[in-house]
């Protein structure tokens, strides 16, 4: 277990370096680095100031040592906006709000939708199955941006029940959280009856059987363990759709995070932020994958065993 | 011997859906008495392993239906029984080892867990009592170092070991009827003699009876004391093991006992059945062997036959018995 | 899968944008670029004040809805074709060849997909878009680096399953080169599958291209697309709700009925036998 952790982390550190790559060489060939890491209202001064910090004279390979060392130091520059604040101070202000709202609707969607999924394949066929399946196919075809705008519509401008937008306490998130987890619960709802589906026919299910357990314990200790194996691959696999989502959703709600952080620093052009964006964002998604990992390792030990 | 342990009458079990209606199990009664074995012979398909499940009453519902017939275990009907009291019954005094052991075990506990649960189920056993029980289950299918395997993993063994930790699995609460579906099928053929070699023991040491399905006659002249053959979701003959191979009465067992060579003689032609069983949702009128048989004649091909008592325990359903 | 009524259903939607894709032009009562002013924000036909001259209304620059619906319809399906077919076939190939070749190849092309997994391409996208501006090519090339890699892996994972078959055995023994059997004999057999991963992802990249519109990013704001309809449509949601609104429900129809056409045939080619 410990080796099959450890390759796993090594991956992870490759991964990030290779990000940190990319986006260095995004950076570095559009032919004017300067103007995009300072803004359009440079002046020469500061274009100066710049390529002197960053080498943007030297050659590549010594300005990427430069911009890495840089950023294991914490400095991903300056935003070409406003205060002209630190990337990175920037990003980690808008952080918590974002993983908060993900942590929530990650939260609600696998509350909703495990059960369901469970309940659907256990009266497969009945009405409830049925429901289920045409809700989820449902969530998982509608615009989230759309649905957003419509929820935000009628509960908040119409009825006048919940905020339109902005962050605070609990009613904040109901929209959002909703928004978001719409996609997953369908998701998973589809995932995991599926999955049981598939395992509650195999033989190893008779012998729990055979051996006199009662069904209930059949269910959510055998057949439920065997099945979620997929459920967490997907999950993990799933995350970078979340941005996309997180993306449009924290825009349309007008949410203080780093997705609509990400937007508005496309908008003005405000490529040190951005950047930052870029590299925490990657930085959390392998630590995600990361933990889906170890946790699918658990869950299946024929894959601690046969690394 | 007084009223058999087991007592199957007239069990039929259908499967119904929306475009068929197969019998797979049709009218089929034996018996089983204390400690015997008995043996069920047949083609795939003929309704052995069905029968099987019934007994356990783990058809998978809703397309299967057990539509009618009594099951009794010491004289109680198990298929009048609540689902929980089938379930006090299962692994404890009725148990079941199935075809296929690299499908048969969970692969995400291990093998100490998953006999623990057998054992954690009928008994109160916890903590060192129940790690002692594992180990004597586990002893008692002769795996060993048993004390190391229990924290194993199924996929770390052999399809031999797998099944033993089936078998033990199944026997772990001292059933006093072990159902063994076709244990040895997947087996090679050097470990499948080793195996049916510790069945014979287990049975003895544990005063079980055992019902053992196969198609393998040989498996049945070492194991068994009493055979019945199946054909198309019906018994055609029930005998003791020497009667069946000495005088069978039904031209299908005939049939079977020549299909298969035998080493010593030279063979120009291998014996085999002309035909095909007939489809269990469009079965024929009459005897449902009779499209394939030798000595069918309008009678059999008409009316269904009679079971007749030959005697010496040996019955068959036939309206023209040899011998 | 032909006698369920939703599928049936799903694919005569599914038909209809086909047609309305290729015909918009000649479908089309009003160009979806020009509008009248005099004409602005008319609703659709049923409301007071609509007329059946613009079926849907028409927009803050008078531009008719209904013609903006249909030159929609055609944007989306061009897009999303032809993202599909490129993260098709670059991943496909790669797939193939990696499952097929192994050794290094596997393992340089098994890296770089598990990079595409990793990494968030979404934000890249926003990246390219900073740099190199919104257009139509920018916007495939972005949902491609998104979708190649799913087709890679299934491809890889299909041609694994065939590669120890006889009669790729019996192509090499024929002397075929790696190339001629890998695209005369693997690719056939593993079609099937990616053609089942196409179907279900269009929903997905329909979803994703129209959310990138909608956020500016994608295609340019003069295009006719769905994405930028509900973009443009939603400060006017109180009082011209089928600016907003009837964009949204074409995404939904649409994707829905990819998805559930999707499923059916996923289901048709893919059948689990479940034994009793």
């Amino acid at each position: 277990m410990q080796r099959y952790i450890l390759k796993r982390l090594i991956q992870a550190v490759v991964t990030v370096l290779l990000m940190t790559i990319i986006v260095f060489l995004l950076s570095r060939l559009t032919g004017n680095p300067a103007i995009f890491l300072v803004g359009d209202y440079a002046t020469d001064e500061d274009i100066a100031r710049i390529t002197e910090q960053l080498g943007l004279d030297r050659p590549l390979p010594e300005q990427y040592r430069i911009f890495l060392s840089n950023a294991l130091k914490g400095d991903l520059g300056r935003s070409v906006t406003g205060d002209r604040k630190p990337a990175v101070e920037i990003v980690l202000s808008r952080l918590p709000a974002s993983l908060q709202l993900a942590g929530v609707a990650l939260l609600v969607s696998v509350l909703v939708g495990l059960p369901l999924g469970v309940v659907a394949a256990r009266r497969k066929g009945s009405f409830l199955d049925t429901s289920a399946r045409v809700l989820a196919l449902l969530g998982q075809s509608v615009p989230p941006f759309w649905l957003g705008i419509i929820l935000m519509y009628v509960f908040a401008v119409w009825l006048h029940l919940l905020p339109t937008s902005g962050f605070g306490g609990i009613r904040y998130f109901i929209l959002p959280a909703i928004t978001m987890s719409t996609v997953m619960v369908a998701a998973i709802t589809r995932l995991t009856r599926s999955s049981m589906l598939d395992v509650l026919n195999l033989e190893y299910i008779k012998l729990a059987r055979i051996k006199g357990l009662s069904e209930r314990v059949v269910i959510w200790k055998h057949v439920l363990r065997n099945s979620l194996i997929p459920v967490v691959t997907f999950i993990g696999q799933f995350l970078p759709i979340m941005i996309t989502g997180a993306i449009v959703i924290e825009t349309v709600f007008s949410w203080p995070g780093i997705g609509r952080l990400a937007y508005e620093a496309a908008m003005y052009r405000d490529f040190p932020v951005l950047q930052a964006v870029v590299l925490f964002v990657t930085l959390l998604f392998v630590f995600c994958s990361l933990v889906v990992d170890i946790l699918y390792a658990y869950l299946d030990p024929r894959i601690r065993y046969t690394n | 011997m007084g009223t058999p342990m087991l007592d199957v009458r007239d069990l039929r079990t259908y499967f119904i859906t929306s475009h068929s209606m197969v019998k797979a199990v049709d009218g089929v009664s034996f018996h089983v008495d204390e400690n015997e074995t008995l043996g069920i012979v047949g083609e795939s398909g003929c309704g052995k392993t069905v029968t099987c499940l019934s007994i356990l009453r783990l058809i998978p519902q809703p397309t299967g239906r057990i539509i009618g017939g009594r099951i009794l275990f010491d004289g109680e009907d198990i298929l009048a029984m609540t689902e929980r009291q089938v379930q006090k019954l299962r692994g404890r005094k009725i148990s079941m080892i199935l075809q296929d052991p690299m499908v048969s075990l969970n692969p995400v506990f291990t093998i100490g867990d998953q006999i623990g649960e057998a054992i954690t189920t009928h008994t109160k056993a916890k903590g060192p009592s129940l790690v002692a029980k594992v180990i004597e289950a586990l002893k008692l299918v002769r795996i060993p170092a048993p004390e190391a395997r229990i924290r194993d993993y199924p996929h770390q063994m052999s399809g031999g070991m797998k099944q033993r930790v089936v078998g033990a699995i199944s026997i772990s609460c001292r059933p006093r009827l072990l159902i063994a579906d076709e244990p040895t099928t997947s087996l090679d053929v050097t470990v499948q003699a080793q195996y049916l070699q510790l069945l014979k023991d287990i049975q003895r040491e544990l005063n079980m009876a055992i019902i053992f399905v196969t198609h393998d006659f040989g498996i049945v002249a070492t194991m068994c004391n009493r055979v019945a053959v199946m054909y198309a979701g019906k018994i055609v003959e029930t005998a003791p093991v020497r009667d069946i191979f000495h005088k069978p009465a039904h031209y299908y067992t005939s049939c079977l006992l020549k299909a298969v060579p035998k080493l010593r003689t030279k063979v120009n032609t291998l014996v085999s059945i002309e035909g095909q069983p007939p489809k269990l949702d469009n079965l024929p009128d009459g005897c449902r062997f009779a499209p394939r048989c030798a000595r069918a004649d309008d009678r059999c091909r008409r009316d269904e036959p009679p079971l007749l008592a030959l005697g010496d325990d040996h019955y068959v359903s036939c309206w023209h018995p040899q011998g | 899968m032909w006698r369920s009524p939703a599928v049936i259903l799903a694919i005569a939607i599914i038909g209809t944008l086909i047609v309305v894709a290729l015909f918009a032009p000649y479908l089309a009562p009003y160009s979806p670029k020009t509008g009248e002013l005099e004409n602005r924000l008319m609703p659709p036909f049923w409301q007071e004040g609509g007329s059946t001259d613009h079926i849907l209304g028409t927009d803050t620059i008078g531009r008719d809805v209904f013609s903006r619906l249909l030159y929609g319809a055609r944007t989306s399906l061009l897009v999303c074709v032809l993202a599909i077919v490129v993260a098709g076939s670059i991943g496909s190939l790669l797939g193939i060849a990696s499952g097929y070749l192994g050794g290094w190849a596997d393992t340089i092309i098994m890296r770089i997909t598990d990079l595409a997994f990793s990494l968030p391409m979404i934000l890249l996208a926003l990246m390219f878009a900073i740099l190199f501006g919104p257009s139509f090519t920018n916007i495939v090339i972005i949902l491609s680096l998104v979708l190649w890699a799913q087709y890679a892996r299934m491809a890889r994972g299909e041609t694994l399953k065939i590669r120890n078959y006889d009669f790729v055995a019996l192509a090499r023994i024929a002397g075929c080169s790696k190339a001629r059997i890998m695209i005369t004999h693997i690719l056939p057999n593993v079609s099937s599958s990616l053609v089942v991963l196409a179907t279900l992802q269009v929903g997905t990249v329909i979803i994703l291209e129209s959310s990138l519109s909608f956020l500016g990013v994608g295609l340019p704001a003069t295009t006719p697309s769905w994405g930028i309809m509900v973009s443009q449509g939603r400060s006017y949601i109180v009082s011209a709700w089928w600016l907003c609104v009837i964009p949204g429900l074409a995404i939904l129809f649409t994707v829905l009925s990819f998805n559930l056409f999707g499923d059916a045939l996923n289901d048709y080619l893919n059948p689990i036998l479940r034994i009793r």
